[in-house]
């Protein structure tokens, strides 16, 4: 019979630990943390910049190519747009442009390339040639070729082409990763369990390649959002709106290298170098947790070195203690 | 033999698939872009018949079918016609990119040489000083390679060409001396001296991608136990660094690189915009700025064979190298 006030005292009572129980040290990997911090400052910047600034991107009513001062923290263009602001719309365009572009990528090479792996036989001789093909065809001038034959491009659309040519160099890693979990005890269970191949797809290998495809994901975005620039660079990027990409277009037609403005074309590609860098801290963090080697190949190097030191100390102990005896 | 005629196959069908695309692409578009392309022409000035005929040939002929049209596009390439171009008419496109071909050979090439020779060897030190101060230097190549190359190179040219007059703005040799490419010392010295901004930036911004990927094989190749059983031998360090280690960690880098010279024709396009550098890379840009769609699908037809070229010829050496591809067909 069960009566609280006889079953209160128990749980007072502390289990008997048999043996001591060591909770696993929690790794902080401090590439990931500064990466993270990086990218949420950025993010942050995204979101708040154009609501922190009282100067419209598109306001020509400012002084013309006026340094960084008070009024406009970053100067001004040649146009008197305000750079500040400028910088923070692009950095919406920007972002919008590469996460689109980096899952449309994503999506794209799982679709050919853990299918390939995962189904084989003719299936993925097919998908395997499709992704050759797509990992030949060189990708930014093919999104030249694309883009120049599209008169209005909106920046979904730049996303779109930039996801679509450049997804071929993900699929083939993935490929390989899901002939090798093909074959996994597992998989094969479930196979033979009778699931369909969809479910043993998504709810068997995908998961086991969670690490691998946010980092490919996060390689997506940085390639698409460098493409961009590219792109806008060229005069080929989203028509109509503000990208990083578009402000260099601006400051190259604006003569900003050889009117010394360089508040006007450093910013841009330096947040997009940062976006990179901080995405790339990341994807390092990633790669050490999917290649243990990467992480203790250095620790184990590092405690060689530590104990071949102290044996050195010990040895010199040693010889400076025979030293004293033959003296005395 | 069966690894060499399998990948033929492979290369066979991508170069068919790649100028099927270049034969489609605007003819799929949604729309009527021939049309539109005319109107925003005419927009500018007058359309010649040249212009038209070009984009009649680019869209297709309304008259003809699209089955005849693919194979009139096949006997062209066959017989080496790749158009005229519309804007330096009535040059042929052959003979646009045929000037073109050797400035961007000749920059990115050389430029992909020294970043690779210097990666490597980078890389190979830091995988082997794995686990001391080195390790914390490594992330920091990151931030190279997130440089967008092209910004790059208006840095570049912003302290050393407009702040300080030490290198050329643009172009590949001076203009103000030289008529056109010659064979005199002259000449050559100015245009390696107008290469060196160019080849610098290039190596910034590429450098960073050999180091990291040969850094990660050295570390994974470091704990095998072959390197163990060197090290158990007493073997010099060096040669185990060189001999055992690196020789081992380098061969997926070799065959990154077969893929990079593959990309030395079309992979700075932007690059020499920038610069204004007399390759392929500005010719496809002015091709697209003028709507000189021959020229464009020319470009890029000669880029993607490039590429496919020097993939095959990484395949075939690499299967040399390595007997493990050759197993895993």
């Amino acid at each position: 019979m069960s009566n609280p006030a006889t079953e209160a005292p128990t749980q007072d009572v502390e289990p008997v630990q048999t043996h001591k129980v060591t909770k696993p040290k929690r790794h902080v990997n401090g590439k990931f943390v500064i990466g993270a911090v990086m990218l949420s400052l950025i993010i942050l910047f995204a979101i708040l910049g154009p609501m922190i600034t009282q100067f419209d991107p598109r306001d020509s009513d400012n002084p013309v190519l006026i340094p960084p001062d008070a009024t406009h923290w970053l100067g001004t263009t040649s146009l008197g747009y305000d750079m500040f602001s400028q910088l923070a719309t692009g950095a919406r365009t920007s972002l919008m442009v590469g996460v689109v572009a980096g899952l449309i990528a994503v999506v794209l090479s799982i679709m050919f390339g853990v299918v390939a792996g995962y189904v084989g036989g003719v299936t993925d001789e097919v998908l395997t040639l499709i992704i050759g093909v797509m990992l030949v065809i060189p990708g930014l001038p093919l999104t030249i070729v694309i883009s120049s034959l599209v008169p209005g491009r909106s920046g979904l659309l730049v996303a779109v082409i930039l996801g679509i040519t450049g997804w071929a160099g993900a699929a083939v890693v993935l490929r390989s990763q899901a002939q090798s979990l093909r074959n996994r005890d597992y998989v094969s269970a479930s196979r033979i369990a009778g699931e369909n191949p969809f479910r043993v797809i998504g709810v068997e290998i995908l998961p086991n390649l969670l690490p691998l495809l946010t980092g490919q994901f996060l390689f997506g975005v940085i390639f698409a959002i460098l493409g961009e620039a590219g792109l806008s660079y060229l005069g080929l990027g989203p028509t109509g709106s503000i990208s990083w990409g578009t402000i260099l277009n601006e400051a190259q037609a604006g003569g900003a290298l050889t009117r010394g403005a360089w508040w006007w074309f450093v910013p841009p590609g330096l947040m997009v170098a940062l976006v990179g860098c901080s995405l790339a801290l990341i994807n390092f963090a990633i790669d050490e947790v999917i290649n243990p080697k990467l992480r203790s190949a250095p620790l184990e190097a590092r405690r060689l070195r530590k104990a071949k030191k102290e044996r050195r100390a010990e040895k010199k102990a040693a010889k400076v203690e025979l030293k004293k005896e033959a003296a005395s | 033999m069966r690894y060499v005629g399998r990948r033929l196959v492979i290369y066979a069908v991508t170069l068919w698939a790649a100028i099927s695309l270049n034969f489609f692409l605007p003819r799929m578009l949604p729309g009527d872009p021939a049309s539109i392309l005319i109107a925003k022409m005419s927009r500018n000035g007058d359309v010649t018949e040249a212009q038209l005929e070009s984009i009649r040939r680019l869209f297709g002929n309304p008259e003809a079918s699209l089955w005849q049209q693919y194979l009139d596009y096949w006997e062209q390439l066959f017989s080496g016609d790749l158009g005229t171009s519309v804007s330096f008419y009535p040059t042929p496109v052959t003979e646009l990119i045929g000037s073109a071909l050797p400035w961007s050979i000749g920059l990115v090439g050389v430029a992909t040489i020294i970043s690779f020779t210097i990666g490597i060897g980078a890389g190979m030190f830091t995988g082997w000083k794995r686990g001391t101060w080195v390790d914390h230097v490594v992330p920091s190549t990151t931030l190279l390679q997130s440089l967008p190359y092209f910004w790059v190179a208006m840095v570049l040219i912003y302290f050393f060409s407009v702040q300080n007059q030490w290198f050329p703005i643009i172009g590949g040799y001076n203009v103000f001396m030289f008529n056109g490419p010659e064979w005199s010392w002259e000449f050559v010295g100015s245009v390696l001296y107008h290469a060196i901004l160019p080849a610098i930036t290039i190596v910034i911004s590429s450098v960073g991608g050999w180091l990291l990927g040969m850094r990660n094989m050295m570390v994974s190749t470091m704990g095998e136990d072959y390197v163990t059983t060197a090290e158990a031998k007493g073997l010099k360090k060096r040669r185990i660094m060189t001999t055992y280690a690196a020789r081992n960690a380098m061969l997926p880098s070799i065959a990154g690189f077969g893929v990079a010279l593959g990309f030395v024709v079309g992979g700075f396009v932007v690059m020499e915009t920038v610069f204004s550098y007399p390759g392929i890379g500005k010719l496809m840009i002015t091709a697209v700025r003028a709507n000189d769609y021959a020229l464009m699908q020319g470009v890029f037809l000669v880029i993607t064979l490039t590429v496919l070229v020097a993939m095959f010829i990484t395949d075939m050496i690499y299967g040399l190298i390595d007997p493990r591809a050759r197993q895993n067909v």
